[in-house]
């Protein structure tokens, strides 16, 4: 497969057999996590260019280049905000891609990682740019999908901000490459845009639509829980009707599948109850985990490591 | 009503009904201009169901000026007229991309910042639709506004 130096900027440009490749690789890598550290990227840079903070995401990158021998560059949050003040987000690429083997850009507008794509000499990541993509969180959902339950006929409930949330599209984009039968749980103001129901079911997914997750909870692999973000909501009563629909609480896990996981991008603020936690269901923190090797996994990729 | 033939300039045909103060628009002619202009609107047509035409003396279109009427208007004919003759005629073609002609419409796209790059659209028909190649915005209604 030829991924060296590609830059990574929509799940959208991942073929199938792409994403098994990315997938099969990071079982290997957390195998040699298992087993202390390595040296595979020994000598290789990572630059991170955080534009906005995300602790998880640059955390995540971070431990996944230190665990594989490779060093960091950190833009601090202060060069940050001096940088985003008076140079182009072009200008900044040119130079920092002439120190670095690859670069992780997180970025507040749409389209800042495409952007960044034809200015770097090192391949791109894109770490989420805006409403747009965050594609490495994607990888690493599939990965913990892979992991916990199974991708082949995938039966999975999207709950929470369908609307809005661009993980959730991504994540819908890619799991239609393995004809998941989709179930989409939302309120009535915060459904999935017509646009991309109707992309999903193009490219083979099942897809159907509710507002009741009782309903549906016995029928599902995998439940997938977002956030529903108060910003959205210029009316905070209206904001607390919503945010509060669906809580997922021990008593909506009384009738699931037995091998049925929990997920969540975390961070929770009340979608998940914290009793929910010590529940076998529940695999969001597994989850975060899996970021890890998921992206030890692209890094090796896209830095031309065979392995 | 007739219109006087004209004897060099150019004369865009079968223009969606509707379309053609977009199409003046796009040519930058405004009331204020000194360019002999003859504008028909809602002309019963035999292949679509009513069309508009302008004329323009003195001047012939120019590449990006006609890949812009194809995006309002893709079934438009120019005519170039020399000497009361038609020297050329031929359909707009909808081009596959089109680039610093369109701005995008999602204010937090990065091609509406001080950046270095043009803006840059993939273009799809029937309808026709317009995707950002930043921020993958698509863009359906009123494309003459964004000019
Ligand atoms: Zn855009």
């Amino acid at each position: 497969m030829k991924f060296g130096r590609r830059h990574i900027i929509s799940m959208k440009d991942f073929t199938r057999d792409e994403i098994d490749f990315i997938l099969g690789r990071a079982i290997k890598m957390e195998d040699l996590l298992k087993n202390g550290t390595s040296d595979l990227l020994k000598g290789k840079i990572l630059a991170l260019l955080f534009y906005e903070p995300s602790t998880r995401t640059r955390m995540s990158f971070e431990a996944a280049m230190l665990r594989l021998g490779g060093d960091l560059l950190n833009l601090g949050s202060k060069e940050a905000s001096s940088i985003a003040k008076g140079e182009t987000l072009a200008d900044t690429i040119r130079v920092i891609s002439t120190y670095s083997d690859a670069i992780v850009l997180r970025h507040p507008s749409e389209g800042s990682a495409r952007l960044a794509s034809e200015f770097s000499s090192v391949p791109i990541i894109n770490g989420g740019d805006g409403a747009g993509h965050h594609p490495t969180q994607t990888l690493l959902d599939l990965y913990t999908i892979k992991r916990e339950s199974h991708l082949e006929n995938l039966d999975i409930a999207i709950v929470g901000d369908l609307k809005y949330g661009r993980t959730v599209h991504s994540l819908a984009y890619a799991l239609s490459r393995y004809g998941a039968n989709i179930t989409l749980v939302s309120p009535p103001q915060l459904t999935m845009p017509e646009q991309i129901k109707a992309d999903l079911k193009i490219r083979g997914a099942q897809v159907s639509e509710t507002e009741n997750l009782e309903e549906i909870m016995g029928d599902i692999d995998v439940l997938y829980v977002t956030r529903i973000q108060k910003e959205r909501f210029p009316d905070p009563t209206e904001y607390k009707k919503v945010a509060g629909a669906y809580k997922i609480t021990p008593n909506l896990l009384e009738n699931v599948r037995q091998d049925m996981i929990i997920m969540h991008p975390l961070p929770r603020v009340y979608e998940i109850d914290s009793s929910v936690d010590n529940s076998p269901h529940a695999k969001y923190f597994e989850q975060s985990f899996y970021g890890v090797p998921a992206r030890m996994a692209l890094l090796t990729i896209i830095l031309g490591v065979e392995m | 009503m007739r219109v006087r033939p004209i004897r060099d300039g150019t004369v865009i045909d079968h223009i969606m009904g509707g379309q053609a103060m977009n199409v003046l628009k796009i040519l930058g002619i405004k009331g204020t201009s000194s360019a002999v202009v003859s504008v028909a609107m809602n002309v019963p047509s035999k292949t679509q169901e009513s069309k508009d035409i302008v004329k323009i003396e003195n001047r012939e279109l120019e590449q990006k000026e006609v890949d812009k009427i194809s995006l309002i208007s893709p079934n438009a004919t120019i005519n170039i007229i020399r000497n009361y003759e038609v020297a050329d005629k031929h359909r707009v073609e909808l081009p596959d991309m089109v680039e610093g002609m369109v701005k995008c419409v999602n204010p937090n796209c990065i091609s509406n910042t001080n950046e270095p790059i043009i803006s840059k659209f993939q273009v799809k028909k029937d309808p026709i639709r317009l995707r950002c190649l930043y921020c993958e915005h698509v863009i359906t209604e009123n494309i003459a506004e964004l000019y």
